[in-house]
């Protein structure tokens, strides 16, 4: 019987499009409708802040390169990960990344946690050649990020973004550009505004250490000491499951 | 392309070709600079080219062949089958040097495009789509005619597929060299590619349908279930997991709207359905109609097609969600994942006991006949990768292997071991008979080219599970005192063995396929002077 239906299906084009359709369609939606219903799914941190203008235009750099090849930001629940790497990634932590960047492979270590561990001089010396800071890394150098950030389209991202739900106020896209380059010169007058919009929690230092130019290097190093420091619930959770 | 064009066709091409050199002008003029400037340019200069061959075509006489209608279409084959090979050596040459970047991390060019990072997606995209998507339409192209009896529906549709789907495959390759990229894996192309390639898919879905429509055989053979479910499921996935929201029209720049853990799901949904749809049901509808042909045996069971036809395109689609394992997904979704993994072994290996039953009898055939011996292999390696895929879902299992080059082992024995080894012979069969010849011009490298292809598979896929097994066991074993036994870059360090090795198995591959082009080419140029494909569709008897 069953075999008889297919073999009147085979005869009409449309009906096995039909059919292909419904047949691919269950399995989606059954996984993923839910994810945007459930509350649980995403809880966004009261603390979570989104990234500044700065350390924005460093992932856009970390995209550009495709440094989530080797990367990933996701720190699994297995006990090995967080001895190395530190707490367990929470789903709530990247509710403000389009894209998430969590990584498919680790031909490098995991960055979820990276921000704060090494100096930013370290990072500076380790993208413009890793061997001459860790002789055994197999990481491409990146010389070329002494060239100077274009900040000019600080601004339209923030706002693309802002449409997509991530808190940036009108105050900050219309001065993202004047952000980004206050974050790195924590000394300039622009500081101040800077720290009234985004708050005290974010690092504020010429991190490329050359004071005459606001650089790609900047941006990105920013973005790299921001990471796993937008929020501290990872750590409370993981205490709690201590205590 | 041009001698198989009628005038009103040859017009109506040239008022395509004009308005693809207006878009790209449009496009260069609004955005001024960066990727989306240099993708205008292209567009533009490859309308140009286009108005001219065919602004040169309407001067030209005869018109056209004049019995068409007894013919098929096979020119389209042709030219999808040359950029299947140009995209090979794009695709596989670009694998083999960020391979061997990773063990002469110093060899890299102080210059931004030659850089890992951005090499990396050349090599998926140049591979999946350029590679394994025009061998999918050329072939799908070939399959609907002879399956269906009938001349393809119209004379131009499928030059504006081939087409349009290389200039979407030369900007997405092109904007990751300068930088332009969405980061989502296998869909890294900026969003007026991926509407671009909405268009020419929906051309191509139209092609189709209106082909099986005009066709002389009751019955729609099973390759074309499998090039259907590969047109209408990408069509799918390609636009829900692309959807995003451009920076400015004037620009490359965009964000995808979706974000975190709803992004995941649905990055790994694309992910690993692009796997299934793209990589796996198009090749079965390659394999469905090639391997008959080239044995002479009849599919085995016409029951078990059935069977796996629908569990593939039932079951996979649950699946991606076991790129997730122990992350933040919640765990529900990923124990579905890991159940319709295990799951999709049944239908899986329904396909591969079917192709390889099938061959009963024609065993001394694939003994002699290396074409036969490529399809061979890809039914086994099929088999042997959907295995090893089911097992890696289990979720301990993937705590183990997950972000280690396992996976990339995974995913190579499924790509060089089914998906090349289907291509070359699909190629092998198809290249001699479109030239109106019995055999490949140089017989004996064929041959060549299977054991290079072969070994080259072995000692990449080898070498990737013991380089994958060895990473996970080290990042997760503990001393006697309670700590970490070894640093990270201990393990990055265990690996230069296995990398410089997977390095000489993907130049054996490539070097296989070099000789493959060659060898395509010669037999393409060797044939005689207007032949064609000696088969003739049914012609439709007019009404009385």
């Amino acid at each position: 019987m069953p075999l008889r239906l297919h073999y009147n299906l085979e005869k009409l084009s449309m009906g096995l499009v039909a059919a292909i359709i419904v047949a691919a369609s269950i399995g989606g939606l059954v996984e993923i409708a839910p994810l945007f219903t459930i509350d649980e799914t995403v809880a966004v941190p009261k603390d979570l802040r989104p990234l500044t203008p700065l350390e924005l235009a460093g992932r856009e750099i970390y995209i550009r390169e495709g440094c989530y090849a080797c990367h990933s930001q996701m720190v699994r629940s297995l006990a090995d990960e967080i001895d190395r790497y530190g707490p367990y990634s929470l789903a709530g932590e990247s509710a403000y990344d389009h894209p998430m960047l969590w990584g498919s492979k680790r031909t490098g270590p995991d960055l979820a946690r990276l921000g704060g561990k090494y100096s930013d001089r370290w990072h500076v010396d380790h993208l413009t050649d890793p061997r001459a800071v860790v002789p055994a890394s197999i990481m491409p150098a990146y010389p070329w990020l002494a060239r100077p950030l274009e900040t000019g389209n600080l601004g339209p991202e923030l706002a693309t973004l802002a449409r997509l739900g991530v808190p940036y106020d009108p105050g900050m896209i219309a001065n993202a550009a004047a952000d980004a380059l206050a974050q790195a010169r924590p000394d300039s007058p622009g500081a101040e505004a800077a720290r009234g919009r985004y708050g005290e929690r974010f690092a504020a230092r010429d991190f490329d250490g050359n004071p005459a130019e606001l650089t790609e290097m900047d941006a990105l190093v920013a973005y790299l000491q921001s990471l796993g420091t937008q929020t501290r619930a990872p750590y409370e959770v993981l205490a709690e499951g201590i205590e | 392309m041009r001698a198989s064009l009628t005038m009103a066709e040859r017009k109506t091409g040239l008022g395509l070709a004009a308005a693809l050199a207006l878009l790209g002008l449009v496009m260069a003029a609004a955005a001024r600079q960066g990727a989306m400037a240099v993708h205008g340019a292209m567009a533009l200069a490859l309308g140009l080219v286009l108005v001219f061959r065919l602004g040169a075509a309407l001067y030209d006489a005869p018109a056209a062949i004049p019995d068409r209608q007894g013919r098929y279409d096979d020119a389209p084959t042709r030219f999808g089958i040359v950029m299947t090979l140009v995209w090979a050596m794009i695709g596989m040459a670009a694998g083999v040097w960020v391979a061997a970047l990773l063990y002469w991390p110093e060899a890299t060019p102080l210059w931004p495009a030659t850089s890992f990072g951005r090499l990396r997606p050349v090599h998926t995209t140049a591979i999946i789509f350029g590679f394994g998507g025009n061998a999918l339409i050329a072939t799908s192209f070939h399959v609907l005619q002879r399956t269906s009896r009938a001349r393809l529906a119209d004379a131009l549709s499928p030059w504006v597929v081939l087409i349009g789907f290389n200039l979407f495959c030369a900007w997405a390759v092109t904007g990751y060299l300068m930088g332009s990229t969405q980061s989502k894996e296998y869909a890294e192309a900026e969003w007026y590619a991926d509407l671009w390639l909405v268009a020419v898919w929906l051309v191509y879905f139209a092609l189709y349908i209106r082909t099986l429509a005009r066709r002389a055989e009751p019955h729609i053979y099973v390759a074309n279930w499998y090039y259907m479910a590969f047109i209408l499921v990408v069509a799918i996935l390609h636009i829900v997991n692309n959807i995003a929201l451009p920076v400015s029209l004037a620009g490359a720049r965009s964000f995808p709207v979706w974000a975190g853990v709803q992004d995941a799901m649905i990055q790994w949904w694309y992910g690993h359905n692009a796997v299934a749809f793209f990589l796996t049901a198009g090749f079965l509808g390659m394999l469905y109609y090639f391997l008959p042909v080239r044995s002479g045996r009849p599919i085995w069971s016409y029951r078990l097609s059935i069977l796996s036809f629908w569990g593939i395109v039932f079951f996979y689609i649950w699946v991606g969600s076991h790129h997730l394992h122990y992350t933040a997904l919640p765990y529900w979704v990923q124990t579905l994942g890991m159940t319709f993994s295990v799951m999709l072994l049944v239908p899986s290996w329904a396909s591969a006991g079917n192709a390889i039953a099938t061959l009963n009898g024609a065993w001394h055939k694939v003994r002699d006949d290396a074409t036969l011996r490529f399809m061979f292999v890809a039914a086994v390696f099929y088999g042997l990768s959907t295995f090893e895929g089911s097992f890696l879902a289990i979720r301990p299992v993937n705590s183990l292997s997950h972000y280690t080059d396992w996976t990339v082992g995974h995913v190579h024995s499924g790509t060089l071991g089914w998906v090349a080894m289907i291509i070359f012979g699909a190629l092998y069969t198809l290249v001699p008979q479109l030239s109106g010849r019995e055999a490949m011009a140089w017989p004996r490298a064929v041959e060549w080219h299977f054991w290079l292809a072969v070994t080259g598979t072995l000692v990449y896929v080898v070498s990737m599970w013991n380089a994958g097994i060895t990473q996970g066991l080290m990042w997760r074993t503990y001393d006697d005192s309670g700590a970490l036994s070894y640093s990270f870059l201990q393990s990055v360090q265990a690996m230069a063995p296995y990398y410089l090795l997977r390095a000489i198995g993907g130049a054996m591959f490539l070097t296989g396929a070099a000789i493959c082009a060659l060898n395509c080419r010669a037999t393409m140029r060797a044939a005689p002077a207007g032949a064609g494909a000696r088969d003739r569709p049914l012609t439709l008897q007019p009404a009385e």
